[in-house]
């Protein structure tokens, strides 16, 4: 195994996608909304692929857009289904994104004629090839830092994620324990829940477009639910979640370069890994806690 | 108009070769609509997915162990008992999650599936070094292709489908009480761990099934849209089951028949889509709870308490003046109601000839309408007499408890409270002998118009 500059990059992408996803999934987890990535990451397609439609280009801040507002259409169909058709929940989340999933198929194949903008692309994405769209080149005392532009967005999105949650980190709190209370002390649960669901769209389309749906999708829930498990606290589970999420994705991508040569295998791919090592560390969490028997 | 003549020849099964395909399709959707059910009852709708997406590593495994020991790949029931083993394997997650964790249902179902999601997109990357091997014949999983069935996929996804149907119908009364009450199960000594492990794998078996023709993404749409659709026609589990039945294979009827028709379109995304519109429908008419349906008896209701308000008030401002009338403001003044409510609430009543014009803007009751008040008043009284004697509920209260209830109460009940409250209070009082004197004051027409 050689280790390059890459593989340093990929690591580093890694690590800001788990973060500024984590951050969020801890909200979601508490909130029991923990599908809500899986269905977003669905639901975006028809919105990137009118994007696509609109302006034939495949990165576009249009597209990005588009995805957003269909992530947050979403979210708003899944409460309107759920509070004024009686549908639960999970279900009505169900139906939306699937219904939204096969709209952007019908469009892709049917407009699009050949799928240049590939729905596989999408769902898998490529953070092996995020170091080499470089964004950006800075030169720190004679070594050349070619920062690629994953690894630009995701720091913006992180960053956007840290102000917002220590903005609200009071109101979020309490509207993840107990909205109803929430509501009674004048807080709007509503909005708040709105706010998060826009921060999530926005952070899970930045990231596929990135380095691929599967890793965001792991990387939202895994390490929340594994932090979970280890405190009863917010504060110190978000630091449980950051912890992990960082060692899924160095450990997830050393597995990647060392795992597959063990069976004949060059490599394989290191976002897949790291939601195989997240999903390792939570049965490590699950196991070290007291097992306790639900009834 | 040749393409609208091969759609209806496909619907309609004229077309031979596609008539098996057609066929198979609904019965795959008459086998998810039903077994939908009952993950929709019991809050798991969303299982389907999270069993969906665990079948892509058991699938890609069972590729590679067979491309390694020199098969073609292809060999759909080694494929098929791939997925069955990831998605079964899924399912036991889920399971050890909720019992073992404090974590809830919905972060059970998304760790299963993003792990094992991410174990199979790991397999995958696999699969596409190995050379010569495509892993092409993977990807139709993905997104599903009616089109590529050959005629043994065709036998194999009914038979499922079929098998699929027998067992839930066979298991369909332990299923009711694992959805309606498990902990009465329990404690009536049914093993209710192992039932949801049997619904589980009926879910992974038809999943798996499934995975060819609507695809891998797809498949837990089959699962929770005829289901959620089928509720807004009935609450009772027979019906359910038949109807979320009957939507699934009416979606999986045309979404296959267009699909045969539109080649390019992607088959799973048509069918889908064919269900979304059932749902949609449903939303809107159905029967039980659609959307127009409840708004329709919102205001038929809203129109009834507006009517029974009005000829209270009217007999309640006259009883010691009968055969008086009042007016429109004074009325007005009585309760909380609109200017548009009230106006429209005694033009329906003038109609139905329940009151009558004296002069402008004053009404007084007909005859046919001091009958029908009298039995408005006379049930409103009787409950405010049965909560001042039963429920303990100061006089000053009493009214606006009642007027919440009047509306809805029936014959049989009023005569059960007649029996009791008759005794309570002195009768032959004033014109109307049955009827009880009301218990706190009511403002007479006099002393509002005058002031």
């Amino acid at each position: 195994m050689t280790w390059l500059w890459l593989d340093t990059w990929i690591v580093v992408v890694g690590i800001l996608c788990a973060l500024s996803t984590g951050l969020l999934g801890n909200f979601l987890v508490l909130r029991r909304m923990s599908m809500m990535g899986d269905a977003i990451s669905h639901a975006v397609l028809p919105g990137l692929a009118i994007g696509y439609l609109l302006t034939g280009e495949r990165t576009s801040v249009w597209l990005f857009i588009g995805a957003v507002l269909t992530g947050l259409l979403t979210a708003f169909f899944t409460t309107w289904i759920n509070r004024n058709a009686k549908v639960e929940h999970g279900a009505s989340m169900g139906i939306v994104f699937t219904s939204l999933f096969a709209i952007g198929l019908i469009l892709m194949v049917g407009a699009a004629g050949n799928v240049e903008l590939d729905a596989s692309c999408v769902l898998f994405g490529a953070i092996e090839l995020t170091p080499l769209d470089v964004a950006w080149q800075v030169s720190l005392g004679g070594v050349v830092l070619e920062i690629p532009r994953a690894a630009l967005v995701l720091s913006v999105v992180l960053i956007i994620n840290l102000l917002v949650i220590l903005l609200f980190f009071k109101e979020w709190r309490l509207t993840s324990f107990d909205p109803d209370m929430a509501t009674a002390n004048g807080f709007s649960a509503g909005l708040m829940h709105y706010l998060l669901m826009a921060l999530t769209a926005v952070t899970t389309v930045a990231a596929f477009e990135a380095v691929g749906s599967i890793i965001v999708i792991a990387m939202l829930i895994v390490p929340p639910a594994a932090a979970h498990l280890l405190t009863d606290r917010l504060v110190p589970m978000l630091i449980w979640t950051a912890l992990i999420g960082i060692a899924s994705a160095l450990l997830g991508h050393l597995a990647a370069l060392t795992i597959p040569p063990l069976f004949g295998f060059e490599d394989a791919s290191s976002a897949g890994m790291m939601g195989v090592v997240a999903g390792c560390l939570f049965t490590l969490a699950a196991l070290s806690t007291p097992l306790r028997r639900r009834t | 108009m040749e393409s609208s003549e091969a759609i209806w020849r496909t619907v309609l099964l004229l077309d031979y070769n596609t008539r098996l395909v057609v066929l198979a399709t609904a019965l795959l959707g008459l086998a998810s609509g039903l077994i939908g059910t009952f993950l929709l009852l019991r809050k798991r709708s969303l299982m389907g997915d999270t069993l969906a997406h665990a079948t892509l590593p058991g699938l890609s495994l069972a590729f590679l162990l067979f491309v390694t020991f020199g098969g073609s790949g292809k060999s759909l029931p080694v494929l098929l008992l791939g997925a069955l083993a990831g998605g079964g394997l899924g399912a036991l997650g889920v399971l050890w999650i909720r019992k073992y964790t404090r974590l809830k249902d919905d972060a059970a179902m998304g760790i299963v599936l993003s792990v094992f999601f991410s174990a199979g997109v790991v397999l995958l990357s696999m699969i596409q070094k190995i050379p010569g091997a495509s892993a092409a014949g993977l990807e139709s999983f993905l997104y599903g292709s009616v089109a590529s069935m050959v005629l043994t996929d065709l036998y194999v996804l009914m038979g499922a489908a079929i098998f699929a149907t027998a067992l839930a119908l066979l298991c369909h009364k332990e299923f009711r009480l694992l959805c309606f009450d498990e902990h009465f199960a329990l404690s009536q000594g049914w093993p209710v761990r192992r039932l949801d492990a049997a619904l589980l794998g009926i879910v992974t078996l038809i999943t798996v099934a499934g995975l060819q023709a609507v695809g891998l993404i797809l498949m837990i749409a089959f699962l929770i849209i005829p289901a959620a659709a089928a509720r807004f026609w009935t609450d009772r589990l027979d019906l359910l089951l038949l109807i979320s039945a009957l939507l699934g294979a009416v979606s999986g009827w045309l979404g296959a028949g267009l699909s045969a028709v539109l080649p390019k379109a992607p088959a799973g995304a048509v069918i889908i889509l064919c269900a979304t519109a059932c749902f949609i429908l449903s939303l809107l008419v159905g029967r039980q709870s659609g959307l127009i349906w409840r708004v329709y008896r919102q205001t038929q209701l809203k129109r009834q308490t507006t009517h029974q308000h009005l000829l209270r008030a009217i007999f309640e401002m006259t009883e010691s003046r009968p055969e008086s009338a009042v007016t429109q403001g004074a009325l007005a003044a009585r309760r909380s109601w609109t200017r548009r409510e009230l106006c429209r609430g005694i033009r329906r009543a003038c109609k139905r000839g329940f009151i009558e014009a004296t002069a402008s803007e004053e009404w007084k009751l007909t005859p046919l309408g001091i009958v029908e008040a009298i039995r408005l008043t006379r049930n409103h009284r009787l409950w405010e007499h049965y909560l001042l004697e039963y429920a303990d509920i100061a006089p000053a209260h009493v009214d606006h408890n009642a007027d919440t209830i009047e509306h809805v109460l029936d014959p049989g009940l009023v005569r059960r409270l007649e029996a009791r409250i008759g005794k309570l209070y002195p009768k032959g009082h004033g014109m109307t002998p049955d009827l009880p004197p009301s218990p706190h004051q009511i403002a007479q027409s006099s002393e509002r118009s005058s002031s």
